[in-house]
């Protein structure tokens, strides 16, 4: 493992945190977007190498913790059918919906699968062609180029036997979102290094200078992570708000074009609902009319149910802005844990809760 | 006029459990295993042998002082690099054995077969059996076979349980953990799990994943033989490292402290598991264990342990100290000094894979 050794390497590491404690004059509070970087924070930690005066805080990035109660619960009617081969992603088969999860739902005996692409299940539906094969699109930019070429690939070979819950989320709009409200508290972001791989960071530009916040594309190994917090701080010390790109290895400004195509040819942007945050507008692509008939929740006639209250002393809507720590939490590791998550930071592997519970010595 | 008994008192409660039925997770070696064996199968068998916690009971009569230990077999594919159903159905019943510090001697051998299934796979499996049982000098001694219907069972499940015979005085077991002791890893983890997903999932790497299942039981054997004063052995498989190492350090009290740069993750596991977003800390191993003894014996030990092929790369990770609060922890120095806490398993990291 070379090329990853390349980044961790403690030499490399201490020398990058001394360098950021040189630098920090002033208290700064500084949010990384994702779950990924959330979770490298925590396993390698990151946070116990950075000056005391940096506050980070974890953002909503992580495509399972947002993933609504309601859709949880769509997946779980549609996975019931007889009919139905549902496909998912591992992290959501443990996602709590109001009553049940996924995993439930398949030790009851529904045909819930876990894949690794869904590519897999569109393979799934050509293999089983009286089966109705529904794969669950959950994810941000990263995720999209490959649901969409799935329900382009179905569309190309006419397979009409495959079809897509869609619960695809756009981070920008999110960033925005928490930039505008009255309890934000962020000074600079480390924007998500992969999503811009797909997508570039032409769109942070105008949130940087509309909020004036410095916004570094930050990648997810140790050195990466220090190494934006530094140039997060250094524009932070001089009063400055641009857009930087740490993660060049990986990142264009212009994003990866042939995957941008392939999302606008499938997908297009709507309003979506985001668990613990709520309707954020022109956050989510859904299927264009054109390929409607790959849309499961038109397919079964689903519509998403009402879902009264959600649980009341689960914080992770304030985690996911960033607004609270998972130990704030009073049911944090007592009555909230991975194995009976009351919400969703505490189920994915990439959720803040449930990295805090995993690596954290203090319980 | 008779007396209501307004108190009806069941002898017998129905235990509580989270999920109500049983899930895939259930089987990983995790919490949820633990769950099931805490709040339903020692409620109901609880003695002081189940109680012990250990990977087999330690039974003694007349004098002499045996282990017993069973373990069930469903690993899909039956077939896979390094081994098979058959070798690992021996081999990781006779490594439970050597953890309880035994000489295995004899097994049994139940088959559950699923109608349709070929003789000649069967014959393999068999013939594979034999062979590795031959590696140790162990006999199959009794057995059963039934047949279930096509579609009520994943075409081979296989039991085994063993006996065998304890040559020294020592109680081993997460009991005799101490402060100060050494904490030794006997080679690289990750192998088996990896190795079986990528067989399974038709992943294709560009080097070669091979399973690590071996005999244990001439390494441990050796480190008695030499009268060293060992306190607890652990086989790593299903939960990997990380969950082997909470449970011991949760059974004895004790915090366990290991270094992360000291733990050998090969490159070819290591990249799989980036890739597919496991950590080989918690990938099961199926020839992997610990060994926890005094440090002033550990060189001894891990000079030992270097001489036979299954442990040559042996290392020291780290030691036992004790636990303030008195519940043992498994604690995680990284390479940048800072330390954190090893959980057990969730659930099911990877489905069955032994």
């Amino acid at each position: 493992m070379k090329y990853l050794d390349e980044f961790r390497d403690p030499q490399k590491v201490k020398s990058l945190a001394a360098s950021l404690q040189a630098i920090t004059t002033r208290a700064w509070t500084i949010m990384e977007v994702c779950g990924g970087q959330t979770h490298s924070i925590l396993r390698y930690g990151i946070d116990h190498l950075i000056p005391e005066k940096i506050t980070l805080l974890h953002g909503p990035g992580c495509p399972v913790c947002v993933t609504p109660v309601e859709m949880v619960d769509l997946a779980v009617e549609i996975a019931k059918r007889p009919d139905v081969l549902f496909c998912s992603f591992g992290d959501m088969l443990r996602v709590p919906g109001s009553k049940e999860d996924l995993l439930g739902v398949k030790a009851a005996g529904a045909d819930v699968r876990v894949v690794y692409s869904p590519l897999d299940a569109l393979r799934l539906a050509e293999e089983h062609i009286e089966r109705e094969v529904v794969f669950f699109a959950v994810g941000f930019e990263t995720t999209a180029p490959a649901n969409a070429m799935a329900v382009y690939q179905a569309a190309q070979k006419g397979i009409t036997n495959f079809s897509i819950l869609c619960s695809q989320v756009l981070v920008p709009p999110a960033m925005e979102a928490i930039l505008s409200s009255g309890l934000n508290r962020v000074q600079g972001f480390l924007a998500a290094g992969h999503v811009c791989t797909v997508m570039g960071y032409r769109q942070y530009e105008p949130l940087a200078a509309k909020y004036q916040v410095p916004i570094v594309v930050t990648g997810f190994e140790p050195l990466d992570l220090l190494q934006g917090l530094l140039m997060c701080v250094r524009q932070l010390e001089a009063g400055r708000f641009v857009v930087q790109n740490q993660y060049s290895r990986s990142v264009r400004r212009e994003g990866n074009r042939r995957a941008m195509e392939i999302i606008g040819e499938v997908f297009e942007i709507t309003p979506r609902n985001w668990r613990g945050i709520g309707e954020i507008p022109e956050s989510g692509l859904g299927l264009k009319d054109k390929y409607e008939s790959f849309d499961a929740r038109k397919k079964f006639h689903v519509n998403m149910p009402e879902v009264s209250g959600a649980n009341s002393s689960c914080i992770s809507g304030l985690v996911l802005q960033g607004v609270k720590k998972p130990f704030q939490c009073a049911a944090f590791g007592k009555t909230c844990t991975p194995e009976k998550p009351l919400g969703a930071t505490m189920v994915s592997s990439e959720g803040a809760c449930a990295a805090y519970y995993r690596y954290r010595l203090e319980k | 006029m008779a007396k209501v008994n307004d108190k009806f008192e069941l002898s017998c409660p129905f235990p509580f459990t989270d999920y109500p039925s049983i899930t895939i997770g259930h089987g990983g070696g995790g919490k949820l295993t633990s769950q099931l064996i805490e709040k339903i199968f020692r409620v109901f068998f609880a003695n002081r042998y189940l109680d012990a916690g250990h990977d087999g009971a330690v039974l003694e009569i007349e004098g002499l002082k045996l282990a017993f230990t069973t373990d069930s077999f469903v690993v899909n594919p039956l077939f896979f690099p390094g081994g098979d159903i058959g070798s690992l159905s021996v081999i990781g019943t006779c490594n439970d054995l050597a953890m309880c510090g035994a000489r295995p001697l004899y097994l049994s051998c139940g088959m559950i077969l699923e109608e349709g299934l070929g003789t000649e796979t069967l014959s393999r499996i068999t013939c594979s059996m034999k062979k590795a049982a031959g590696e140790v000098a162990v006999q199959i001694v009794t057995g059963d076979t039934k047949v279930v219907d096509r579609g009520k069972g994943d075409s081979v499940f296989i039991n085994t349980s063993g006996i065998g015979l304890i040559e020294h005085g020592r109680m081993v077991g997460p009991a005799a953990i101490k402060p100060g002791d050494a904490i030794i890893l006997s080679g690289d983890v990750g192998r088996h799990g990896v190795a079986v997903l990528a067989q399974r999932e038709g992943l294709q790497f560009e080097t070669s994943l091979v399973s690590d299942v071996a005999h244990l039981t001439p390494a441990v054997l050796s480190l008695f033989a030499a009268g060293l004063e060992v306190h607890c052995l652990r086989d790593l498989t299903r939960g990997g490292l990380a969950t082997s190492l909470v449970e011991l350090a949760e059974a004895a009290g004790a915090d366990l402290v290991v270094e992360e740069s000291r733990i050998a993750v090969s490159e070819p596991v290591q990249g799989a598991c980036e890739m597919l977003g496991l950590d080989p800390f918690y990938v099961a191993n199926e020839g992997r264990f610990v060994v926890l003894l005094p440090q002033s014996q550990a060189e001894k030990a891990l000079s030992l342990l270097k001489a036979k092929e299954v442990s040559a790369e042996a290392a020291i990770i780290g030691a036992v100290s004790s636990s303030a609060s008195g519940r043992g922890r498994a604690v995680l120095k990284t390479p940048y000094g800072v330390e954190r806490l090893l959980d057990r398993l969730s659930g099911e990291q990877l489905p069955r894979i032994c």
